[in-house]
């Protein structure tokens, strides 16, 4: 059978309020949307989220990753996904792009693959989804990723059907010139838009397999905002016991991946042998029925949630790029050498150093060099590749500098002692400065650099266990 | 193998005033440290057999040194970080010790003020590559190196932040003192303990008060075989030991490292001692100039180069040990905290405060009785460095 193994979920630590958004503008806000760090996007979110879905299992053949805010209109993200997690370069890997159904597509396409042949696939679903400062989308839009894992074996869910349809419709949309999301008039784009595309999916789907609303155990779907998901569930006859919370009010709408993280949700809440609707939502609908299996282990949506920080809305201006701020008068940094970056490829994107096969010391060169001569026993070109991304360490010592480039200062860097062995100095992310202290525990994370010019400089920094 | 100990003397140096010399090029730098060096050693600059160019961004070749008018003799421009200065000396001074040349320049120069920015710019920001392009780009600065000193030392000794603070602000505040009675110095303001602890800080624990000034200037040395130096001078200065030592990176990739010393500050300290014939610097030493690019560095040299017993820094500085007033006065002129630091002046410049200070010519800064004096110079940070020490004296014997 098929279905889904793992799940994994990340939700960016740094909350904006609807309270603070109304605090600027003079409105009335509430609710909080989940914020990606100012050096997160949608790349690093999936990281994060499908690290956390592979742990303990064998490497997928496939990555699907999916979103509407890509961090280049050309080139693969899939890929730097895949190196980022250490994939075999055999992986099939590509994007899903362009509509906020991609996720659950690509889920299907994932099905697929595994249907195939494909051991297993992983999907990614991320968005850091920009509404204009001032306008309706800008407290709605949250970030966040999910990912989950679709195999044959140890099933969290089994897949038992699926429907999908496609309907070119013009609600919301983004040209490749345009910064923020577009859409149409409120009440059109509802009511001719999602509402009847939602509520034929999901009635559909229910027919097709000659199942009813009291079959299911919950419904999960996607809906534009808190209220056009009620209308759904109620016109449709579920029970508000039976319909997944949107998590709208604590991370807003996370666009492609806002179905995929109520699914991850769901599944915490259901009994093995339950069914669960599943239904994604973008120029048409993909819809899915899921018979759980199991509980998923690990870390719960709640625990995802609770560790988080308000921040204001200067901060949030700045993270995204909405504000030209002073540069500062400092000297510049250089720009990233292509090919330098090239020969370092292994270490800049799972953080690979060496490990001296006469002496077995695992090393790092702290200029990104490739380890040539052993530093501790001096035996030449005897290394085996050594993986420090996946590797704990402790900060040995550290600085809380204020001349570190970056949008969330001061920044803080220092110097990381890996359990295992091995030394890395480097810059430190999603950190409490009052909290920052020798011996403290921290795990490596995969972010963007602030010198980028041209290229997205993607590396390594390390962050505290919380 | 043969020490360097008594063949090279210095029988003239020069040193511009260290500031924002927004009057002053590179070449006017360069003429007025050299000029002050040949006028002192009463030679001219035909009288050069070669010469050693010390630079890190102000110049890329030999002909760095044209402003100079030098006519056609062997120079070379060397590179060694923040101890660029000394590996001109040591150019220079090797020459001479081989006996390819009777008479040597060394002369060392930045002109950091013409960028329009407050920091220094660096090819070796860690991260990147050494050619000025970045690999992977960590975006630490330069102070945070060395505020990784500080942290480790104070958790290492068990000193508290507040306790911490004031026991670098007290380095600060001699160097402040000392910079005050030196009219070549970038700064001259005598500043307190409060006011160091309480200043902004740049990367915790070192405050504004605990970093350098960002400086231009120059200084040259005159160096001639040591048996020909009393026909220049009455009063010349013989270099007693030198010695550097490069890190390979060690302290940055190894565990074992504790980031309360630096290696290639010790290593360059015992070759230099053994040179000279030092066997305990505190009493020997009479005077010194170290590199106090951050005050944790000043803090953690008193013990690397054993003017203060391991962890003893603190009982050192807190009775004064190393102002004017105690008995082994440190960057007496001001040090790269008050003096300012042109990297490729500032191991000269620490050079001519030991040789005023050796020819009893210090002014309000003298020291009683010098007769060994050290210089101290680091270049790159904690964990890779590059250190260098040299030992000089006022008596051949």
């Amino acid at each position: 059978m098929i279905g889904i193994t793992s799940v994994g979920a990340y939700i960016p630590r740094y909350r904006l309020s609807g309270e603070e958004i109304g605090r600027m503008w003079r409105t009335r806000g509430k609710g909080e949307k989940a914020v990606a760090g100012y050096d997160e996007d949608t790349v690093t979110m999936s990281v994060a989220a499908a690290l956390e879905c592979m742990k303990g299992l064998s490497a997928p053949e496939a990555l699907y990753y999916a979103t509407t805010t890509a961090p280049y209109k050309e080139k693969q993200a899939a890929s730097i996904v895949a190196g980022a997690c250490d994939l075999d370069k055999t992986c099939r890997t590509a994007d899903f792009t362009n509509t906020l159904r991609a996720g659950t597509t690509a889920l299907l396409a994932a099905v697929d693959a595994v249907k195939a042949g494909a051991s297993s696939a992983i999907v990614t679903a991320s968005d850091c989804r920009l509404g204009a400062p001032m306008g309706r989308f800008e407290s709605a839009l949250g970030d966040a990723a999910c990912a989950l894992m679709i195999g044959l074996t140890d099933l969290l869910a089994s897949i038992e059907g699926s429907y999908s349809v496609f309907g070119e419709f013009s609600d919301v949309w983004r040209t490749s010139k345009d910064n923020f999301l577009q859409s149409g008039e409120g009440r059109f784009i509802e009511e001719m838009g999602y509402l009847p595309a939602m509520r034929e999916i999901l009635s559909d789907t229910m027919k097709n397999y000659s199942l009813a609303p009291a079959d299911f155990a919950k419904v999960v779907f996607y809906a534009p905002d808190a209220r056009g998901h009620a209308s759904i569930a109620k016109g449709l006859g579920f029970d508000k016991a039976q319909v997944q919370d949107p998590l709208y009010d604590a991370i807003g709408n996370t666009g492609t991946a806002a179905a995929l993280i109520m699914l991850v949700a769901a599944l915490e809440g259901v009994s093995p042998g339950d069914r669960i609707l599943f239904a994604g939502y973008g120029d048409g609908c993909d819809a899915l029925i899921l018979r759980v299996e199991k509980r998923p282990s690990g870390r719960t949506m709640k625990d995802r949630l609770a560790k988080k920080v308000n921040i204001d809305y200067g901060s949030y201006l700045v993270w995204r790029d909405l504000v030209e701020v002073e540069p500062p008068s400092l000297p510049e940094r250089p720009a990233p050498s292509l090919s330098s970056r090239w020969r370092m490829r292994d270490t800049i994107s799972s953080l690979y150093g060496f490990k001296c096969r006469k002496c077995g010391t695992p090393q790092l060169h702290p200029l990104g060099q490739i380890v040539r001569v052993c530093v501790e026993c001096q035996a030449k070109d005897d290394f085996e590749r050594y993986k420090f991304s996946d590797k704990t360490g402790k900060l040995f010592t550290y600085a809380i500098d204020m001349l570190q480039p970056t949008k969330n200062p001061p920044g803080l860097n220092g110097v990381i002692d890996f359990d295992g062995g091995g030394r890395m100095i480097c810059e430190l992310t999603d950190y409490d400065l009052e909290k920052a202290q020798v011996g403290m525990p921290v795990q490596m994370t995969f972010r963007k650099m602030s010198q980028e010019r041209g290229i997205i400089n993607y590396f390594w920094k390390a962050k505290p266990i919380e | 193998m043969e020490s360097i100990k008594d063949k090279v003397a210095i029988i003239g140096m020069g040193c511009t005033r260290f500031g924002e010399r927004w009057d002053a090029g590179v070449e006017d730098l360069l003429v007025e440290a050299a000029y002050e060096a040949f006028e002192d050693a009463g030679v001219a600059p035909k009288d050069m057999q070669a010469a050693w160019l010390g630079t890190v961004f102000s110049g890329m070749s030999a002909m760095t040194l044209s402003p100079l008018g030098l006519q056609f003799i062997p120079i070379t421009r060397v590179e060694n970080m923040c101890a660029t200065g000394s590996e001109a000396l040591r150019g220079a001074a090797y020459a001479v010790a081989a006996g390819v040349c009777d008479m040597a320049l060394a002369i060392g120069v930045e002109k950091l003020k013409d960028s329009g920015l407050t920091g220094v710019r660096g090819p070796a920001v860690v991260g990147d590559n050494p050619d000025g392009s970045a690999c992977i780009g960590s975006g630490y600065s330069a102070p945070a190196s060395f505020a990784y000193l500080g942290t480790r030392y104070f958790h290492h000794y068990g000193i508290d932040r507040d306790e911490g603070k004031e026991l670098l602000a007290k380095i600060a505040v001699k160097n402040h003192q000392h910079g005050s009675l030196n009219p070549k110095a970038h700064f001259h303001n005598v500043i307190t303990v409060e006011q160091a602890v309480k200043a902004p800080i740049v990367a915790w624990p070192l405050g504004l008060f605990d970093c350098c000034g960002v400086s231009d200037g120059a200084a040259a040395a005159i160096v001639v075989r040591a048996d020909m130096a009393k026909n220049f001078r009455s009063d010349p200065i013989y270099i007693k030991g030198m010695a550097i030592s490069a890190g390979a990176r060690q302290g940055s990739m190894r565990p074992a490292y504790d980031y309360v010393h630096i290696d290639e500050n010790v290593f360059a300290g015992q070759q230099a001692y053994a040179q000279a014939g030092v066997k305990d610097p505190r009493k020997e030493i009479s005077c010194a100039e170290v590199h106090d690019c951050f005050s944790t560095n000043e803090l953690i040299v008193y013990e690397d180069l054993g003017f203060s017993r391991r962890g003893g820094a603190k009982e050192d500085i807190n009775a004064g040990a190393f102002t004017l007033q105690g008995d082994l006065p440190i960057n007496t002129d001001g040090g790269l905290k008050c003096f300012g630091h042109p990297l490729g002046a500032s191991g000269l410049r620490m050079l001519y405060e030991m040789y005023k200070q050796l020819q009893g010519k210090a002014g309000p800064r003298q020291v009683k009785n010098p007769r060994l004096a050290l210089t101290h110079n680091l270049g790159g940070n904690a964990g890779a460095g590059i250190g260098c020490v040299v030992i000089v004296g006022n008596e051949l014997k």
